[in-house]
């Protein structure tokens, strides 16, 4: 069955505090450099039917008014 | 009057819902997986962490059998009230505009705010004036509103100035939908019903409910 990956970020333009929240604990750590830092998600799915995966997004795993999706094979 | 709250494994506020609807009706439980109303007059949507909150609040309880009965409901003029979570499975159900993000603080935060009424004149505010204050605890973690594009005669009720903790867009603490039976907001009303708890304020919301059923009643 081919194995699908899903990867769902918040929508650019919308406030993402957790990558803020990394964002500035990276330079505490001597990390210095490091900009624009989104925390999403994975989904990782099995599936028979791989056309499905796109409706599956817009209907459950992703939320398209906050979030955008990729789907990667 | 008959209220039906709705409880799904993960709701924790049904019981306080239970409590708040029958000082002003009778209310009883509606099961996550039953389709079955029982002849309700009202349904609320309880606060709680419907699913564990699994993949986003509300996606996956929004799905659940006893909701496709509430959106027949809802579609049908039948007045349904969500808090809390029970906003953000209305929204995720698609019957409130919007959604709600993770606080901009992104701590869970609990504390009592002023709601100010935005508009008096739907079934969930009748007995409130216009820009009447309510006292209300929050507590939640998402709860940030978000709607771009809103129609401004959709807000019900704003959090008053500098109680907005969560960065909700223009400051809105509760929606409705366009023809006006469906409200959600995120401070919880059924847990200011009592003077033990400091505010009566939240008994405003399920009484003006109930007057617009009675009304309702008596047109018919």
């Amino acid at each position: 069955m081919p194995r699908v990956q899903v990867l769902i970020r918040p929508k650019s333009g919308i406030l993402d505090p957790q990558g803020k929240a990394v964002e500035r604990a990276l330079p505490a750590l001597g990390f210095d450099g490091v900009s624009n830092v989104h925390v999403g998600r994975l989904v990782e799915l099995d599936v028979e039917d791989v056309s499905q995966v796109d409706a599956m997004c817009e209907r459950l795993l992703a939320n398209t008014l906050i979030e955008d999706y990729e789907i990667v094979s | 009057m008959k209220f039906g709250v709705l409880q799904f494994p993960g709701s924790c506020d049904d019981r306080d819902a239970v409590e708040a609807c029958a000082r002003v009706g009778d209310a009883v439980l509606l099961w996550h997986a039953d389709r079955d109303l029982h002849g309700v007059d009202a349904v609320v949507v309880p606060g709680g962490f419907s699913y564990g909150d699994y993949l986003r609040a509300g996606a996956i309880a929004r799905f659940s059998p006893v909701m496709e009965s509430v959106i027949e409901f809802a579609n049908d003029g039948g007045l349904v009230l969500g808090i809390c979570n029970g906003f953000q499975v209305l929204t995720e159900a698609g019957l409130l505009p919007g959604a709600l993000l993770p606080n901009t603080g992104r701590r869970f935060v609990c504390r009592q705010v002023d709601l100010e009424v935005v508009d008096a004149d739907t079934p969930f505010t009748n007995l409130c004036a216009p820009g009447e204050r309510l006292s209300i605890p929050a507590k939640h973690q998402t709860g940030r509103y978000h709607a771009p594009g809103l129609d401004p005669a959709l807000v019900v009720v704003r959090y008053a100035a500098g109680h907005c903790f969560n960065g909700s867009q223009d400051d809105i603490a509760g929606v409705r939908n366009a023809r006006g039976n469906v409200f959600g907001l995120m401070p919880h009303p059924e847990h200011a019903v009592d003077p033990l708890t400091g505010s009566v304020d939240g008994l405003r919301i399920f009484e003006s409910m109930a007057a617009h059923v009675g009304a309702a009643h008596v047109a018919v």
